[in-house]
């Protein structure tokens, strides 16, 4: 019994350079991804501090949070785009981190540039200042976001001082409904478990629904995982993961392709492993998600009537019921359905891969925004865009009245001035619905890219399913 | 890091879960806020109206309690983004401690960084310093001893809490993580050594031009 381990177990054993302590250790850092925001203020600081970049060959860097995505952009498209996007590609070349530019055939995303270029590889222990690393786990490493400080630390010593946080299982069996999307999955456990379930913990994703899901699917899931607390959620590596990972142009390939793969086959958690908190959900149960309130775990079946505070047991969650209708202007009792909304963003490090835009583009298809709307489709990269392109997507898009942008973060955090103006209502495939996310006064309904695109069209909340059957696609 | 030894000061209640780090500094002012003056918008959606005045009916807007230096949230204080600007924020308006049943585990992290110090509490025992700090109006103080690891009210009640060895080393003494780290750098290398053999792929990473 002692002797079976864990996923987490196994990925954390793997990488201890020297033990700090009872369950602290130094870490190794295998990969290091780094974006403008936080990672041009990082090298910045440790230029002044005078430390070097240790292992610059095992970093990235691409510039995501503070670029325009309009068609035809520059660094100076966006207000800070030139400071936070040229800092990064200047501290970049000055510390010779290959730097995925605006003109780089495969800037995008951190999260989404990761895993599609085969930087991210199962087993491997990847940071990056950025919450949403957690991303990087779907592949079975172990990923997670850190703060500037720590960001320091990695790159001038590739190593991380690290206390090992619980291990924790969820276990999702079942088919999915017709209709239903990673988005909706995680959605539907956060709002099970509550925001804060996963603090402290690492999480495992396992059972039939995830075994049966697309590599871009777990990356969804993955990506999520911050969003009830947990720093680290992770998808043993299988033949899904493979089979994406096989030609990815940073995967080893050749005999290292056949050593890696050996190695592995052995990352998974063994039969009879122990973990600290185990959780089933019912796959078959879950219906679409929209988010009602200002934090992720406030979500609801689409085909539901809003929460009021007399919903909740706590006489915290009562108030923060009461704060969120207030500020996202809904009332208790009534429908989510057929709310009036005016802008929809599909995007983000959550939900703006190809199988997304499939989805989205499935609905667009033959339709229209609504009148008044403004809907933006932002691919997570430029593979994502030029795979979309080669398929006629953009013209889906295009033809329907969506505006198809260049890659980057956009909408997500409108760090680059795209924001929601204040009281405007926006559906958005993100992470994060929180006050002021989307820009002061923004309210913000999370969902998946089907149900965003619905939306567009209808110009109100609609549950995808009683528009048109989804066809399931190939990714 | 500066030092964090002993703490004396008012403490603000602000019963309020899952204040997220977005709440405590918007991404507005990280493209333009620094290290100093990020406190300038530190909750900035709570503490001023629409029209750029303050909300009088925020705790930190209040006359006793404008110059806090420790903090009584609710619980999961600090989740969402890695933004260490939270930190900056925070410390920046004179708070050195937080004080919740939870909190989001990158910030709580990043605390540390700052010589700002988290503490978990049990819900009872945060709901009744809050209780406690929001009877006397600011008008009170309360102790924290990093080095006893207690928390003192100012009704004498003396709270015992968690913090692990070296977190501790590191408020007492002022410690630098990566000068420490530096200093065993060789271990890194022999790590790094055996790795090549045994995870060639991790360390043979191609480029993309």
């Amino acid at each position: 019994m002692s002797e079976a381990k864990t996923l987490f177990e196994k990925l954390w054993s793997t990488h201890v350079v020297r033990s700090l302590g009872e369950d602290l250790d130094l870490l190794h850092v295998d990969r290091l991804l780094l974006h403008d925001l936080s990672g041009a203020r990082a090298m910045k600081e440790l230029q002044e501090r005078g430390l070097t970049v240790r292992n610059p060959e095992l970093c990235l860097a691409t510039p995501d949070h503070s670029i325009s995505t309009m068609p035809g952009r520059t660094l100076a498209s966006s207000e800070h785009g030139e400071a936070f996007g040229g800092g990064l590609r200047d501290m970049a070349n000055a510390t010779g981190i290959p730097h995925y530019g605006l003109e780089h055939p495969n800037q995008g995303i951190v999260h989404v540039v990761g895993p599609e270029t085969g930087y991210t590889l199962p087993g491997c222990l990847l940071v990056c200042g950025d919450s949403h690393t957690s991303t990087h786990g779907a592949m079975g490493a172990m990923a997670f976001g850190i703060g500037s400080s720590e960001l320091v630390h990695v790159m001038a010593t590739q190593t991380i001082r690290q206390r090992r946080p619980k291990a924790m299982r969820i276990t999702i069996d079942g088919e999915l409904g017709p209709g239903i999307e990673p988005k909706d999955v995680i959605l539907h456990i956060i709002g099970q478990l509550g925001v804060a379930a996963g603090t402290g913990h690492a999480v495992e994703y396992a059972g039939s629904t995830i075994a049966n899901m697309s590599m871009e699917g777990r990356l969804t899931i993955c990506n999520l995982s911050i969003e009830f607390g947990a720093r680290m959620g992770m998808v043993a590596a299988d033949d899904t993961t493979f089979e994406y990972l096989r030609d990815k142009p940073l995967a080893p390939k050749g005999e290292a392709w056949e050593q890696a793969l050996a190695y592995w086959r052995t990352m998974n958690s063994d039969e009879g492993a122990v973990f600290d908190r185990e959780v089933s959900i019912d796959a078959t149960e879950i219906i679409p998600q929209i988010t009602w309130g200002t934090s992720p775990g406030q979500t609801m079946a689409v085909d539901e009537n809003i929460p009021g505070p007399e919903s909740f047991a706590e006489a915290e969650q009562q108030q923060g019921t009461v704060n969120a209708l207030e500020y996202m202007d809904l009332k208790a009792g009534a429908p989510i359905a057929g709310t009036k909304i005016d802008r929809i963003f599909i995007g983000s490090c959550t939900n703006s891969r190809l199988s997304d835009l499939r989805r989205a583009a499935a609905v667009a298809k033959g339709r229209h925004v609504a009148k008044g709307v403004i809907a933006l489709v932002v691919p997570g990269s430029v593979p994502v865009k030029v795979a979309a392109e080669a398929e006629g997507l953009h013209e889906i898009f295009l033809d329907a009245g969506f505006e198809w942008r260049e890659p980057g973060c956009a909408q997500c955090v409108a760090s680059n001035g795209e924001v929601v103006p204040p009281g405007e209502r926006c559906i958005s495939t993100a992470n994060r619905n929180f006050v002021g996310r989307q820009g002061p006064g923004a309210r913000t309904h999370l969902a998946g890219p089907a149900m965003a695109a619905a939306a567009a069209v209808m110009g109100e909340i609609t549950d995808v399913r009683d528009l048109a059957p989804i066809e399931e696609e190939a990714e | 890091m500066e030092k964090l030894q002993q703490l004396q000061g008012v403490a603000a209640p602000l019963p309020r879960a899952n204040i997220d780090t977005d709440i405590i500094t918007p991404m507005a002012r990280l493209n333009t806020a620094s290290k100093h003056n990020m406190h300038e918008y530190t909750f900035e959606p709570l503490r001023f109206l629409a029209d750029g005045s303050e909300n009088p009916d925020f705790v930190l807007n209040k006359p006793g309690y404008r110059g806090a230096s420790i903090l009584i949230a609710g619980r999961n204080f600090g989740c969402g983004s890695s933004r260490e600007t939270a930190v900056w924020g925070i410390r920046g308006l004179g708070i050195r401690c937080v004080i919740a049943e939870s909190f989001g585990d990158i910030f709580f992290n990043n605390c540390f960084q700052n010589s700002v110090l988290p503490i978990r509490l049990p819900a009872e025992t945060v709901a009744e310093l809050m209780v406690e700090a929001g009877a006397d109006q600011g008008n009170m103080q309360f102790q924290v001893d990093v080095a006893s690891r207690t928390l003192t009210t100012p009704s004498g009640r003396v709270i015992t809490f968690d913090l692990t060895p070296d977190r501790q080393a590191a408020l007492l003494e002022g410690l630098d993580e990566i000068a420490q780290t530096l200093k065993d750098d060789a271990d890194t290398t022999a790590f790094q050594d055996r790795d090549r053999t045994a995870r060639p792929w991790i360390h043979e990473l191609g480029r993309i031009e």
